[in-house]
């Protein structure tokens, strides 16, 4: 299992194929994504990699961060976050992981934070079908119907579907397409749509659910290493395609 | 400029199209590369534009509108597809609307359009 990678959802466009047809994409951003710390299983009884992105202004950053920051050697970040990586694809701290972590073809799963949609009917939320237009209701066109049952039960079951929050909650997309990179502008284009609004962080993983392609960079794609990484990748590959 | 419009920018750019300057209420003549197996010809469509969609956006499109056999009958192409494999502006019209919604309810006389008599080529069109 190797990392994933931190990114900023940019928006969407669409690309043209040769042939005409059109692609809608997403297009995420990957601003110095940075490996801040490791865990171990020695030390932590896990090993997983904490990567850092965006920046952050070191005056507003905590004193506590800091020093995190400071032990790594890197500029203090925006947005960490934790992936589980088997432990021979632990990544040295403070190696700069770039866009063609990722191959054009393969999937990936993307998780974000949704569009917050405040307290929403049931209609919206578990699209109910409401009520009818006519025939005498009044007044709950868009409400739910019954709750329950009689006296036996006497009660409304816990998990009801009823109305309430909805949205601004982490979601995960499986399976979606890398169709592009671009590692000099840090650009990962994927087919379909992203959870989460312009501007919000996700985090992109190989796809759970499918075959990971043989020729993926192992451990990571690093900007520094960026000549070494495709000689030992077929070497590495194999192992860790079968792995996932 | 974002990086989103930017991006779009440049596949414009790489797609090098050539795309006249055309708006609504003009005749305009499209040829669209039409596959049947494995070979591939243009077909024209010609007919009056009725609405440019989409701006300067890798997305934008456009409307065309002909009467063909006495049925109305209205494309909707991208307007940097590769398929389309050349647009040419057959006649300008006179129109005081963006979007000539308008024509769907008319038939024959009361569905022309004046022909614009004072257009001027825009000087970056020309390049």
């Amino acid at each position: 299992m190797r990392s994933g990678v931190l990114a900023k959802k940019l928006g969407m466009t669409r690309l043209f194929l040769e042939d005409g047809r059109q692609v809608p994409v997403t297009v995420l951003q990957m601003e110095n994504v940075q490996v801040v710390a490791q865990r171990t299983a020695e030390k932590d009884g896990y090993s997983a990699v904490q990567l850092g992105a965006g920046s952050a202004k070191a005056k507003r950053t905590s004193q506590a961060m800091r020093g995190h920051f400071a032990k790594a050697q890197v500029e203090p970040k925006r947005k960490l976050a934790e992936f589980r990586v088997s432990p021979e694809n632990l990544i040295e701290v403070g190696a700069e992981i770039t866009a063609d972590h990722y191959v054009s073809g393969q999937f990936v799963d993307i998780a974000g934070t949704s569009i917050g949609k405040g307290f929403a009917g049931s209609m919206k939320r578990h699209n109910f079908g409401g009520l009818r237009a006519s025939h005498g209701v009044s007044i709950s066109h868009r409400s739910h119907g019954s709750t329950g049952q009689c006296q036996d039960p006497g009660k409304v079951f816990k998990g009801k579907k009823m109305a309430g929050h909805m949205g601004a909650v982490r979601v995960t997309t499986q399976n979606l397409e890398v169709v592009r990179t671009d590692a000099e502008r840090g650009l990962i284009m994927v087919k379909g749509a992203v959870p989460g609004s312009k501007g919000g962080w996700v985090t992109i993983k190989d796809a759970v659910k499918k075959a990971a392609p043989k020729d993926l960079p192992m451990p990571a794609a690093i900007r520094a290493a960026a000549q070494e990484a495709p000689a030992e990748a077929p070497v590495e590959a194999p192992e860790g395609g079968a792995e996932e | 400029m974002n990086l989103i419009a930017e991006l779009e920018a440049e596949q414009i750019a790489a797609l090098a199209k050539e795309i006249p300057d055309f708006s609504a209420g003009d005749t305009v003549r499209v040829g669209y590369k039409v596959t049947e197996g494995s070979r591939s010809r243009v077909q024209a469509y010609e007919g009056v534009c009725i609405s440019r969609n989409g701006g300067a956006g890798i997305g934008a499109s456009f409307t065309v509108r002909k009467i063909s056999f006495g049925e109305g009958v209205e494309r909707v192409f991208p307007l940097h597809s590769p398929n389309i494999d050349s647009i040419t502006v057959v006649r300008r019209g006179k129109v005081r609307r963006a979007k000539l919604y308008y024509l769907r309810e008319r038939r024959g006389k009361s569905a022309r359009i004046v022909e614009k008599s004072n257009y001027k080529p825009k000087a970056e069109a020309k390049a």
